[in-house]
């Protein structure tokens, strides 16, 4: 679904994803989300709006999150790119932040949580110890429609300080 | 393992899936051989279409087809939507077509269907389908739409009145004769869209060896789906299936068969080829269903102390372009308001009328939000005119404890009388006042405007009805595995269902949640299923999963006895066996499904069914109700009119919490829902019907800077109508959320003379009603 059309615009690319070197080839147009997604397989990152506000769909790029709805998949190249695939520990341990959502009720039907985790990854390595209405800033541009963001904020200042005490 | 399971705050079950993205929401299922769909969308509010022409889109490089309307017909039994919903029946003209014959009613409509390789390539081949349209006047504000000679929403209607009804109790001239206290309140309050952040989607899968069809979709009713496709296909039931994978939320967007579901599933079937089609945002914004457009015209009477004598009025309900769930959201506002309150007489006359906007069905709250905010907008004028204090008012109308279970006399949709059958109404507002230091409030007031800030405080009640039946099933089976599974007709989105499920399942089998496997929203487990709306699920299909696992312990515990030789209350159900108390002897559960489920040789008691299974049809007697009290502080600037929430307290009452953390989840997401409708949501059409908002820089949701810390408190008065004692809470918190919120914020603009009536309200309008006041 993902091939490139023939006679399409294409490029061969490669991508670093959550560790591991891809080489692709795509059509120019084609988004990074996309290429995740459907060339990849790597559904975890979500799209929600495909114009850049919900945020669902934020991957980090060179360790900088960015929109890969946003993004085409050409713009990446050479890039080394983190996914919410690629935040638990190799031996499948959630990360600090991954264990606080669930321990407080920081997603429902989970459609939103991996741009939440991604952007507050970014986040908490600039900010390791955070108050509650900088967090809140920090996802100001990422919607949830079902949690009302209260778990999403008492997970992530949990997870600072879980991720402080043991770095 | 087993004691205390109900009731205590367990992580969630849907989690770490859900966690590393290995969710599967339906654009995850990759089917090798895919086609990829978009949709011609009208661009019109209202139209004739004249001609489809789809030459060259059918001839683009990687289009495999094209259809509208005419490729479509000699496959459809109907062009029409069925109607499942027979209450206050449908108008002819208002079913949503599959695929319009030669008029589009609102902007989005789908007039034809591209399947291609790639979405992309969808995409591009929109732009080369010809549809000639011959535009129309349109009608898009609901009050416009009933002035003589105003535009049809539909060519060949008599008017734009889709229906009227009367909801009415009580006398209302001897209400109103004579009553010491008379007021009038106009009321406005505008729509907007469920938003959940995964939109629709459809993937169909034809299979030729066994001729069947399944069908993935990201639906609030997998065998709604079920039963619609087999009746337009004119396919068996066994030949179709439907699942309903992970659901990216829904909020009532998903809870009606659309047109692209059908579409969707006929193309897979004549092209032979699993065909997907995913929402984008913008198709959301069009073509997925919105809610809350309604003006309230009232006339109150009142006693000198406040006491509520009766309420008149008429409600004007938009009901845009389609009915396509009968009347229900314009009836459940009319038989939302008396709420909690004492309400001796009431008469609202409704008139439902058609538009060329989107067609209006349940958007989280269905109707009461509007209902509430109309009660507790009169209850605000009341105080306000008679020199009572808010809370006080509401204190002297509610309806006392000692009077439950009341009985409303008020027919329900259902024809049963409106009987709330638990609830300490006045118990939540005292609560909840004092959790919000209310008394102190004028205090604090007091404090910010001397340093110049604008402080309010408003508060809201609202009674829901929840658990409507008729029933939604639950199985318990065991299989040789000894696994536990249960299957039921509930669907999950997002609510935190399997590990509630699981919870009650393994609270009577004596087993960890983690070892109950919840399968929900697939028609091949289950024959019969509703689906999930109207908050509803723990209530039918939880209490018919209770039934059935006692049912299942039942059996185990009857083998148990027999092979163990020991007497049933000398046993026990813990980690997959039955032991004999205090002993090493005990029986798995395997051994036991493989006695029920025939095994030769194995023991069995004559008197046991076979199979270590059993199957929970629990039928409520009646539906329950859930109640709440909001208290909202908020702060006003003054220049800009921003509102800031400063404190929001909440008392819930849903009966006996199964899992506490995933009930107060799902009131914090309903106070954010309702926030929205309060100050940010606002989906605009120009006066032709053209969607003036359609994407996320134009219509705000409400985001983590401006929703609060929500405090909850619960009341738990169970439910005497379903053996879990539960009720439902789906909706619980948006209900009276805008109310409360609007109150705060006229409230805080006491000073200026502002009064509110609308919702949602933006800061540029609280400018300009303060201008308005101050000249």
């Amino acid at each position: 679904m993902t091939a490139p059309a023939p006679g399409a615009d294409a490029r061969r690319i490669t991508l670093t994803v959550n560790g591991r070197r891809h080489d692709v080839e795509v059509e120019t147009r084609l988004t990074l989300a996309d290429c995740l997604r459907h060339g990849l397989g790597l559904t975890g990152t979500h799209l929600g709006c495909e114009h850049g506000v919900c945020g669902a769909c934020t991957v980090l790029v060179d360790g900088r999150s960015a929109r890969s709805c946003l993004m085409l998949a050409v713009q990446a190249n050479g890039a080394a790119i983190t996914t919410v695939e690629g935040l638990a520990a190799s031996d499948g341990t959630l990360h600090p932040l991954q264990q606080a959502f669930q321990a407080h009720h920081g997603l429902q039907c989970g459609f939103c949580t991996p741009g939440m985790l991604i952007t507050l990854i970014e986040f908490l390595g600039d900010h390791p110890d955070p108050d509650a209405a900088a967090v809140r800033e920090a996802i100001g541009g990422n919607l949830c429609r079902c949690t009302g963001y209260q778990g999403i904020v008492a997970a992530t200042l949990d997870a600072a300080r879980r991720m402080r005490a043991a770095p | 393992m087993s004691e205390g399971l109900i009731g205590r705050r367990l992580p969630r079950l849907e989690d770490p899936a859900l966690l590393t993205g290995r969710g599967r929401f339906v654009d995850d299922i990759h089917i090798p051989g895919t086609l990829e769909a978009a949709f011609v969308r009208s661009p019109h509010p209202h139209a004739r279409i004249t001609r489809v022409d789809a030459t060259a889109a059918r001839r683009h490089p990687g289009v495999h087809a094209v259809y509208a309307y005419a490729d479509l017909a000699p496959h459809l039994t109907a062009n029409l939507i069925p109607a499942d919903n027979r209450h206050l029946a449908f108008e002819a003209n208002s079913r949503p077509p599959v695929l319009p014959v030669d008029e589009v009613c609102f902007v989005g409509e789908a007039v034809a269907i591209v399947v291609a390789d790639s979405r992309y390539v969808a995409e591009d081949a929109l732009a080369l389908v010809e549809v000639d349209y011959d535009p129309v006047p349109g009608v898009s504000d609901c009050r416009a739409a009933l002035a003589p000679g105003a535009p049809l929403a539909h060519l060949g209607a008599a008017d734009n009145v889709v229906k009227t009804f009367q909801t009415a109790f009580g006398d209302c001239d001897a209400a109103f004769a004579g009553a010491p206290h008379v007021a009038t309140i106009s009321l406005k309050q505008h729509r907007g869209s469920a938003h959940s952040i995964e939109g629709r989607g459809v993937l169909a899968r034809p299979d030729p060896v066994e001729d069947r069809l399944t069908v993935w979709s990201s639906t609030q009713g997998s065998h709604r789906v079920r039963n619609t496709l087999v009746e337009l296909l004119r396919l068996d039931e066994d030949r179709v299936r439907v699942i309903v994978p992970d659901v990216g939320g829904a909020f009532g967007a998903k809870h009606i068969v659309y047109p692209e579901e059908v579409i969707v599933a006929l193309a897979a079937r004549l092209l032979g080829r699993p065909v997907k089609w995913i929402e984008d945002r913008r198709e959301h914004f069009l073509a997925a269903v919105q809610e809350r457009d309604q003006y309230w015209e009232l006339e109150v009477a009142a006693d000198r102390d406040g006491r509520l004598r009766g309420i008149r009025g008429r409600m004007i309900h938009d009901q845009g372009a389609y009915t396509l769930l009968g009347m229900n959201v314009p009836l459940n506002a009319s038989l939302a308001m008396p709420g909690p309150y004492l309400l001796p007489a009431y008469q609202l006359d409704v008139t439902v009328v058609a538009t060329n906007r989107v067609g209006v069905i349940p958007v989280r709250g269905a109707g009461y939000p509007e209902g509430v905010f109309a009660m507790e907008r009169v209850m605000d004028s009341l105080a306000r005119d008679l020199g009572l204090d808010r809370a006080e008012v509401r204190r002297r109308n509610l309806i006392p404890p000692e009077r439950i279970p009341f009985d409303l006399p008020l027919k329900s949709r259902d024809g049963t009388v409106t009987r709330y059958d638990s609830g300490d109404f006045p118990l939540c507002q005292a609560k909840a006042l004092a959790a919000a230091d209310y008394a102190g409030f004028p205090a604090r007031q007091e404090t910010a405007r001397a340093e110049g800030r604008y402080r309010g405080i408003g508060l809201a009640n609202a009674v829901k009805i929840t658990g409507r039946g008729p029933f939604e099933t639950a199985i318990v089976r065991i299989g040789p595995s000894g696994k536990v599974t249960v299957h039921t007709g509930a669907m999950p989105m997002g609510q935190g269902t399997v590990t509630s499920f699981a919870q009650i399942c393994a609270d009577v089998l004596g087993l960890a949640p983690e070892d109950v496997t919840v399968v929900a929203g697939d028609t091949a487990t289950v024959s019969l299923g509703i689906g999930g709306f109207g908050s509803r699920q723990t209530v039918n299909a939880g209490s018919s999963l209770l039934l059935a696992a006692r049912e299942v312990r039942a059996k185990a515990l009857a083998v148990g006895a027999l092979v163990l030789e020991a007497a049933a209350e000398d046993l026990e159900l813990r980690g997959g066996a039955v032991w004999i108390k205090g002993t090493d002897r005990q029986l798995p559960f395997a051994e036991i499904a493989r006695a029920l489920g025939g095994g030769v040789g194995y023991a069995r008691p004559k008197d046991v069914s076979p199979g270590l299974e059993a199957t929970g049809n629990f039928m409520p007697p009646d539906v329950t109700y859930g109640n709440a009290c909001h208290v909202v502080e908020v702060e006003v600037d003054v220049g800009t009119g921003a509102v800031q929430i400063l404190r929001y307290v909440v008392v819930n009452d849903s009966g006996k919490l199964i899992n506490p953390m995933i009930v107060e989840g799902q009131i914090i997401g309903g106070v954010a829902h309702g926030i929205g409708n309060a100050l940010f949501e606002w989906m605009g059409y120009d006066e032709g019907g053209q969607p003036l908002t359609t994407n996320f820089g134009e219509y705000l949701l409400p985001t983590a800077p401006v929703v609060p810390e929500i405090e909850i408190h619960h009341v738990v008065t169970p439910s005497t109508v379903n053996p879990l004692g539960v009720k439902g809470v789906g909706e619980a918190g948006v209900i009276p959320a805008a109310a409360a919120i609007i109150a705060a914020v006229e409230n805080a603009l006491e000073p200026f003379g502002v009064t509110l009536a609308e919702a949602p309200i933006s800061p540029g309008r609280l400018v300009e009603l303060m201008a308005a006041g101050r000249s």
